[in-house]
């Protein structure tokens, strides 16, 4: 008989995607952290015991006690209220500025990666370019053209981070765009469109998504440069990096100025690395197998 | 009888409560081989790992005995210190993909010299004339100036020659050879065979030379252990094994051995009509080298037809341009010149929008069961595909049943629809590989040596499918291989390629009755004969 190497175990039982994420517990803890966060980002100025510009110089510096559980700052403004109503701020120039350059950056990487020829060079050219400026002098370029604000800092980080992404996406693009499978479909007169959408995305995902939880965290500190030189968000308004900033001044006289902002930073992108581990895990079918297995035993 | 070289005793590795090998024992005499044969998953690899200390897989328990004569070493359970002792001074290792096993980055001297001066302490000059000498003796010309040469510049043969230098620099007492000609053109193979035999004669080496094909062993081993799912299932003298097998599975191995003599049954099409014309045909590339662009004339001047319902079987080595021609006729490559017609069409000079009627008509398997498929789709999406494409089975329901259809054409039940392709095996992906092909109904198969990784035993069944396939649908195949038993099987017409040009066209049965090329003959020459070598000399 022809079917004698089929092996007649019994069907395999399918699990839904959001089933086997929730199925690890890692995975679990980390995106309830990060729905804290948001909901935080949301309400924190409720959440806040004080005011954030309550200044009070005689409770300045002040180490975490019953009235001021994470301490104060220099100017005597309570350090946990600053923390909470900065989360929205942080948390936003974060995701936007990250998810400004993961668009921009897959495109040109993908459209360079996939058609290869005159457009790659060009596409990578002006990469290069972007590549060469310092991160800091680009971004401050920008600032000085559109004026500072949340909208020009968010936009100024992702055009600062698109180049990485490019790169990535290009470089993982090339090497899946030779792939047999690939090849195959060409041969079979399928559109690029459908080679992009069903081979190429899902075989580049994986990478991309290592690289969007390692940017937020770089982010986050970009942010945080810009403030410093005045042209970020804009004091008083607080944000995470911005405070760690300020605080690198008291940091022999005061260590929860600089370790409290530092560790919502750490908290944040810890979450969001292990959230996108679980969800490249997932999108992984070989991974999937053994996460399935696993479930199933 | 000599006291064995390596002598391996119950010898079982377990991973979690799998036994992967289970209770293996044998002996390799001095100047004598060992053949281990078994499909993929048998335990071979595994077997030969456990029993030199080489196995690194997690969670893997090895229990048993492996002895080496030379110091009297055990090797199962041993401490890294005594494993780095013996690991190329008295065991030697060959490879199978001689593309990987070299460090792109060092010269041949430094990768040979290396276990001379950590084994034997010779100094670099002595230990350059050694490495040398072994070059030499592994049949690389000029071997001085090549000392200085990179892996890239030696072709696959060579490199798998160096390895065996590699592997032999320290007079060891075992080699072990894992599928060393799997991955090498058969012309290769057989000079690869005849230089490990010499070696051996020459120094008294124990081999064990690993191979899923029962031709190969039959060309290289005294002795012969046949695996199956781990376990020994018969173990004898090669001559015994071939003339009184006594384990089915081992007559299975010795029926999947492609052979010389078995023709193609009669073309599927009575009185047919000429489907594809390709004339002229020309091909060059444009690379980048060292000394400036350089223009590779890939097909050069080539010219065939295939008739409605048969076969035409492309062969030649690698390098002879005949998976070029599948590109070009499927559009991966432009051709600089020439025409092919397909029924009316012509495939060169066809106006943009009727692109996608034509990808319709020609379908396309490649020689990699594992790349061809995308590891992120099910298998009823990769067999969509086309489908979808070519809007043939609109509707998701349709599909799915068509899918279904095609799966259990090519032998597969439906419910593989849900699997992704690394829950099957080779043989079962390559079937995938067909049903995807066969989805939009064309009218011409391309076949680029799409049995060539596939075990023996698997590659027959496929074989089997594909005549099969072509008896119920009227297909008609260009059948792309190096392997010329595999060809004769398979075609009706046969075009032996080489360096790009057609050598020799002409019907299969007066092909393989009396070859006029010297480079046919050559090939034919290179395909494992029936007999086993040892009964030359019995």
């Amino acid at each position: 008989m022809t079917t004698t190497d089929i092996e007649t175990d019994p069907p395999r039982k399918r699990v839904a995607a959001w089933r086997l994420l929730l199925s690890n517990p890692v995975t679990v803890a980390s995106v309830l952290i990060l729905l804290l966060i948001v909901v935080v980002a949301l309400v924190g100025g409720w959440l806040a015991p004080y005011g954030i510009n309550e200044t009070n110089v005689a409770n300045a510096l002040q180490p975490p006690n019953g009235r001021h559980w994470l301490g104060t700052d220099d100017l005597g403004r309570d350090i946990l209220s600053r923390i909470l109503v900065a989360t929205q701020v942080s948390l936003r120039v974060a995701v936007v500025s990250v998810a400004i350059a993961l668009a921009a950056g897959l495109l040109v990487g993908v459209v360079a990666g996939y058609l290869r020829g005159r457009i790659d060079t060009v596409l990578m050219r002006v990469v290069d370019v972007m590549f060469a400026f310092p991160v800091l002098l680009l971004a401050m370029a920008i600032v000085a053209v559109l004026g500072p604000g949340l909208t020009t800092t968010m936009l100024a980080i992702g055009v600062v981070y698109t180049p990485i992404f490019a790169r990535v996406a290009r470089a993982a693009t090339l090497s899946v765009a030779v792939e047999p499978f690939v090849q195959v479909s060409r041969t079979m007169g399928t559109g690029n469109g459908y080679i992009l959408g069903r081979h190429v995305l899902p075989n580049i995902a994986g990478t991309m998504i290592v690289q969007t939880s390692l940017s937020l965290a770089f982010a986050l500190l970009a942010e945080a440069a810009l403030s410093f030189l005045g042209l970020g968000v804009q004091p008083p308004q607080p944000s995470w990096g911005r405070m760690l900033f300020d605080a690198q001044g008291f940091l022999g006289q005061a260590w929860w100025m600089s370790v409290f902002p530092g560790a919502a930073i750490f908290v944040t992108v810890l979450a969001f690395n292990l959230a996108g581990d679980g969800l490249r895990d997932v999108l992984d079918p070989k991974q999937r197998t053994m996460l399935e297995a696993r479930r199933n035993r | 009888m000599t006291t064995p070289a390596l002598s391996v005793r119950d010898l079982a590795v377990r991973i979690g409560r799998t036994r992967i090998v289970d209770d293996v024992s044998f002996d390799v005499h001095p100047g004598q081989t060992l053949g281990l044969v078994g499909e993929s998953g048998s335990g071979k690899s595994m077997t030969v790992l456990a029993a030199t200390g080489l196995l690194d897989a997690p969670g893997a328990v090895v229990t048993g005995s492996s002895r080496l004569a030379l110091g009297d070493v055990e090797l199962v359970g041993a401490g890294e210190r005594t494993m780095r002792r013996v690991h190329g001074k008295t065991v030697g290792f060959v490879f199978q993909d001689p593309s990987t096993s070299l460090n792109p980055l060092l010269t041949l001297e430094r990768q040979i010299t290396e276990s001379l001066q950590t084994h034997r302490g010779l100094t670099r000059r002595t230990a350059r004339a050694r490495a040398a000498e072994l070059l030499d003796a592994v049949g690389i010309p000029d071997p001085d100036s090549r000392l200085d040469g990179y892996p890239h510049q030696l072709s696959g043969g060579q490199r798998q020659r160096v390895m065996i230098a590699i592997a032999l620099a320290c007079d060891p007492q075992v080699l072990i050879a894992d599928e060393p000609t799997t991955a090498l053109d058969v012309t290769t193979q057989s000079q690869i065979i005849d230089l490990v035999r010499a070696l051996q004669h020459d120094m008294g080496t124990a081999v064990v030379w690993i191979s899923h094909d029962l031709g190969v062993i039959g060309q290289v081993a005294d002795d012969v252990t046949v695996l199956q799912k781990g376990r020994a299932v018969e173990q004898a003298s090669i001559m015994e094994v071939y003339d009184t097998p006594r384990h089915s599975y081992t007559r299975q191995l010795l029926e999947a051995r492609p052979l010389l003599g078995a023709t193609a049954p009669p073309p599927a099409v009575t009185d047919p009509d000429v489907l594809l014309t390709v004339s002229n045909l020309d091909v060059r590339f444009t690379v980048g080298s060292p000394g400036g662009r350089r223009t590779i004339h890939a097909v050069d001047d080539v010219s065939f037809r295939i008739d409605r319902g048969s076969t035409l079987g492309l062969v030649g080595e690698s390098g002879s341009g005949k998976s070029t021609v599948a590109a070009a006729l499927t559009g991966l490559v432009v051709p600089h010149a020439g025409q092919a017609d397909i029924a009316g069409t012509d495939i060169f000079t066809v106006k943009r929008r009727d692109v996608k009627a034509l990808r319709r008509r020609i379908g396309m398997v490649f020689q990699d069961p594992f790349s061809s498929l995308n590891s992120r789709n099910t298998v009823g999406t990769a067999i969509a595909e086309p489908l979808r494409v070519h809007r043939r089975a609109d509707g998701s329901s349709a599909r799915r049943f068509e899918v279904g259809r095609l799966l259990e054409l090519v032998g597969l039940p439906s419910a593989f629809a849900t699997r992704y392709p690394h829950e099957l095996s080779g043989g079962q992906r390559q079937r995938v590989s067909i049903a995807r092909a066969l989805a939009v109904e064309p009218e011409l198969l391309i076949l680029d040596e799409s049995t060539a990784s596939l075990d023996v035993s698997v590659q027959a069944k496929i074989l089997g499918l594909l005549q099969r396939l072509q008896r119920e649908l009227n297909l008609t195949y260009l059948f792309i291989a190096h392997d010329l038993a595999v060809v004769q099987q398979m075609s009706h017409d046969v075009l032996v390629m080489q360096n790009g040009r057609a050598v020799e066209y002409r019907p299969a049965p007066e092909l393989f009755a009396d070859p006029a090329d010297e480079y046919t003959r050559r090939l034919l020459d290179a395909v494992p004969p029936q007999r086993p070598r040892a009964g030359d000399v019995a």
